[in-house]
């Protein structure tokens, strides 16, 4: 049974049916405390920095340069980049391009899904301002209204040397402790709620999906 | 075979578009028979599409079937006019296994439909589209966009036309051809 | 008529039975859009009776941008940022196409020299997009060499793409009246080298993968295509070719130089995963051969860009016209409505995945196993930005 929380810690849920609601959680998302001594949140940061696990989700034309950037020729494997099939265990997602509505729905809910820490890559111009696709009823304009980016990578497509280097970027970023997306997250928790909900019509998902 | 089919299904306006090519202009209620006639006696057994221009200015939407026949190497452009508010357009579902797709996007995209074929009023493309049909030509999809999505600051564009004369060759006057 | 493919009886729509869900036998079952056993970005609703597959809906959209409204909004040159943007693995079917269809409507006579590189150009592109998807098969049953050695050899392939027209993906090289630029020096020494090593390359993935006992076993019999699927489904391409079919339109209706250069269609009779994957190994074969000859046969002088109005004030005489091509996956078309304004009334996009991946899967998946289903559906060959564009 779910541990009953007192009503500013619970989300509506309001999409689900009742039925539904009795099987997800509806506790609110709790932000990432560091660990209270500086070298072990840094030791702990450079450990995430050298495993960066990317989620196999190719949402947009960007994926077709992952290939290439996994496989032999320019092995991210190197820099302990790999790519796991499912969201519990990545770590960094990376957005390829453009995001029409209905996959900004999935996105949403593989990143919720995914357990912190959590980073977001986005390549392109497009999750920055709609790119080529800015009078498209389908496509949204700015990525980071409805989900918090750490990096933008240029380009279109990204070429594999430029997504090399903008992984290196974010290790140093990681390493810095300076990738604090998945916290603004949870902090504007509402103000993203809000801007999700205003494209994606038919809500029917928990408001958090644990 | 032209000559007959305008003889037994009052066919219109045919035209030689290219070698190979032909359009032709047929009433909604014979097209079934029409396009059932073309696959079963002369071969053009192969539905490349179909799709719909909208001519917004006559009122009408023209639905087009492009049928090809592999043994001549011929291909057929049918079109059929229908009313753009709200009218109904024959299926070919039962002649074709992949037209159904087609009819279910037409409807989406459109508003056209298509009585008894299959899944016909599910999501296609779209989730929860809550405006007119999108290609209809009265969507004005930038306007859309900027209301739903919203646009960063700083973006700005340029119209070629004008950039080139005012910006790039401001002493040749213009670019006139 | 040559092909008696069943078309005298109407064809029954399949209704299937509506399954009781509620009943415990079956489970409903998601494939995609996050899945790595799926080709791109679409989803398969799967109900399952065991772990076999009694009911697939294909669900595409994921990747709608809307390109045929845009392209009603934009300048016929401005769409050319637009059209390579439609098929991710193969812009330049798109940049040909569009350019044909222009051409033929507004009557643009192109270079000798233009109509060898854009052979060059797609034969390249099938060479590319032939390697990739090898790779993607061997991957969905489970074998993680081969897409090592195909990525690895598709990039050099995009090297070359790189040096003849600056781009690795989207490049935006074919244009109206021509192409953008000639071939680099060195360009016919580099891509000869490049072809070697790939050829050298095919015959180890034969080895490998093809002769591979568990590929063999797990391919033979998957989703086997019948000849009077063909036509109803309207089937193009290797998959039709895998069926007995000896249709390709670089054969049959011939479009730039390919009726200069020297080819069979390739054709097998088994039409399963694994004969299909044989035909696509032997068309890759083919596309070395072909860009061997591109590069023997091209004229090196000569203009490449035929005379063309100003851009900026073009207008395209009203018609309308209907091009294909042959890109790996069967026939690529454009539909180009236009009403002599500066904008293009209507333009529909064939992409040959359409009928493949929603209602040719829908069929063969019923009665394979979950774990084929990858497999199977890689062994279409489907690409879903063509679907919804």
């Amino acid at each position: 049974m779910i541990k009953s929380l007192s009503t500013e810690d619970t989300l509506e849920n309001a999409g689900l049916t009742e039925e539904e609601q009795q099987l997800f959680c509806n506790a609110r998302p709790k932000q990432y405390e560091p660990y209270p001594i500086k070298a072990v949140e840094d030791f702990a940061n450079w450990a995430r920095a050298n495993s960066l696990w990317i989620l196999a989700f190719g949402t947009g034309c960007g994926a077709i340069e992952l290939r290439p950037l996994m496989t032999a020729r320019f092995d991210a494997n190197r820099f302990g980049v790999a790519g796991r099939p499912t969201p519990r265990q990545s770590s960094v997602f990376v957005i390829g391009g453009y995001a029409s509505v209905k996959t900004l729905k999935r996105i949403i809910r593989s990143y919720e899904q995914m357990q912190g820490p959590k980073f977001v890559i986005a390549l392109g111009i497009c999750p920055v301002n709609g790119g080529m696709y800015f009078d498209s009823y389908n496509t949204i304009n700015q990525f980071d209204m409805y989900l918090p980016v750490d990096l933008y990578i240029t380009g279109c497509m990204p070429r594999p040397e430029v997504l090399v280097a903008g992984i290196v970027e974010l290790q140093k970023k990681i390493k810095q402790g300076r990738c604090d997306g998945a916290n603004r997250y949870i902090e504007n928790f509402d103000w993203y709620k809000a801007n999700q909900k205003k494209v994606i019509k038919n809500w029917d998902m928990p408001d958090y999906n644990w | 075979m032209l000559e007959r089919l305008q003889r037994e299904f009052g066919v219109t306006d045919i035209n030689e578009l290219k070698p190979g090519l032909t359009s032709l202009k047929v009433a909604r209620d014979k097209t079934e028979t029409l396009i059932r006639e073309l696959r079963d006696r002369e071969g053009y057994t192969h539905l490349n599409f179909m799709t719909v221009i909208d001519y917004i200015e006559d009122g009408i939407f023209t639905i087009v079937y492009m049928l090809h026949n592999y043994d001549n190497k011929d291909t057929l452009s049918i079109h059929v006019d229908i009313g753009r508010d709200g009218e109904d357009m024959v299926s070919i579902h039962h002649l074709w296994a992949q037209a159904w797709t087609y009819q279910r996007e037409l409807r989406e995209a459109y508003g056209i439909r298509f009585p008894g074929s299959p899944r016909l009023d599910e999501d296609f493309v779209l989730e929860g589209w809550d405006q007119i049909p999108p290609m209809r030509r009265e969507f004005d999809t930038k306007k859309f966009s900027e209301e739903r999505f919203g646009h960063r600051e700083g973006r700005s564009s340029e119209e070629p036309r004008e950039h080139m004369k005012v910006n790039l060759y401001p002493n040749r006057g213009g670019d006139e051809q | 008529m040559t092909h008696s493919t069943g078309h005298s009886a109407s064809l029954d729509f399949p209704q299937p039975e509506p399954l009781d869900l509620s009943s415990g036998k079956y489970v409903k079952l998601w494939q995609g859009p996050q899945h790595p056993g799926i080709t791109g970005n679409m989803s398969l609703e799967l109900t399952l009776c065991g772990d076999e597959i009694v009911e697939c809906k294909t669900h595409v959209g994921y990747l709608h941008r809307a390109f045929e409204k845009l392209m009603e909004r934009r300048t016929y040159i401005q769409n050319f940022t637009v059209v390579c943007r439609i098929a991710v693995p193969e812009p330049t079917f798109n940049e040909y196409l569009y350019a044909q269809a222009i051409e033929e409507l507004s009557g643009i006579e192109v270079p000798e020299r233009a109509v060898w590189l854009r052979t060059l150009n797609l034969e390249l592109m099938r060479l590319a997009s032939f390697l990739m998807w090898i790779g993607g098969l061997s991957g969905a049953f489970g074998q993680y060499t081969v897409p090592n050695w195909t990525l690895a050899h598709r990039d050099y392939v995009l090297d070359l793409f790189e040096e003849m027209t600056g781009a690795r993906i989207y490049h935006m090289y074919i244009v109206p009246g021509g192409v953008r630029a000639g071939l680099p020096d060195g360009f016919e020494q580099r891509a000869r080298e490049i072809m070697d090593s790939t050829e050298k390359l095919l015959v180890q993935i034969e080895r490998v993968m093809f002769n591979n006992t568990v590929f063999k076993t797990r391919s033979k019999g998957l989703g086997i295509i019948t000849p009077d699927m063909i036509d109803p489904y309207g089937i193009v391409g290797p998959n039709a070719r895998a069926c007995g079919f000896a249709r390709d339109l670089r054969k049959d209706e011939p479009y730039l130089a390919y009726d200069q250069l020297d080819f069979d269609v390739v054709t097998d009779n088994d039409s399963d995963a694994y004969s299909r994957a044989y035909c696509r190994l032997q068309e890759t074969r083919q596309s070395i051969s072909l860009i061997r000859q591109c590069l023997d046969n091209a004229p090196t002088d000569g203009p490449f860009q035929a005379d063309m109005p100003n851009v900026l004030h073009w207008k395209v005489p009203a018609g309308e016209t209907y091009v294909k091509a042959e890109c790996t996956r069967g026939e690529y078309g454009y539909y180009i409505v236009s009403d002599g304004s500066e904008y293009i009334r209507r333009v529909h996009v064939r992409g040959p995945s359409y009928t493949h991946a929603i209602a040719v899967m829908e069929r063969l998946a019923v009665g394979t196993n979950i774990a084929d289903i990858a497999g199977l559906m890689v062994s279409l060959h489907t690409y879903p930005p063509e679907i919804e564009r």
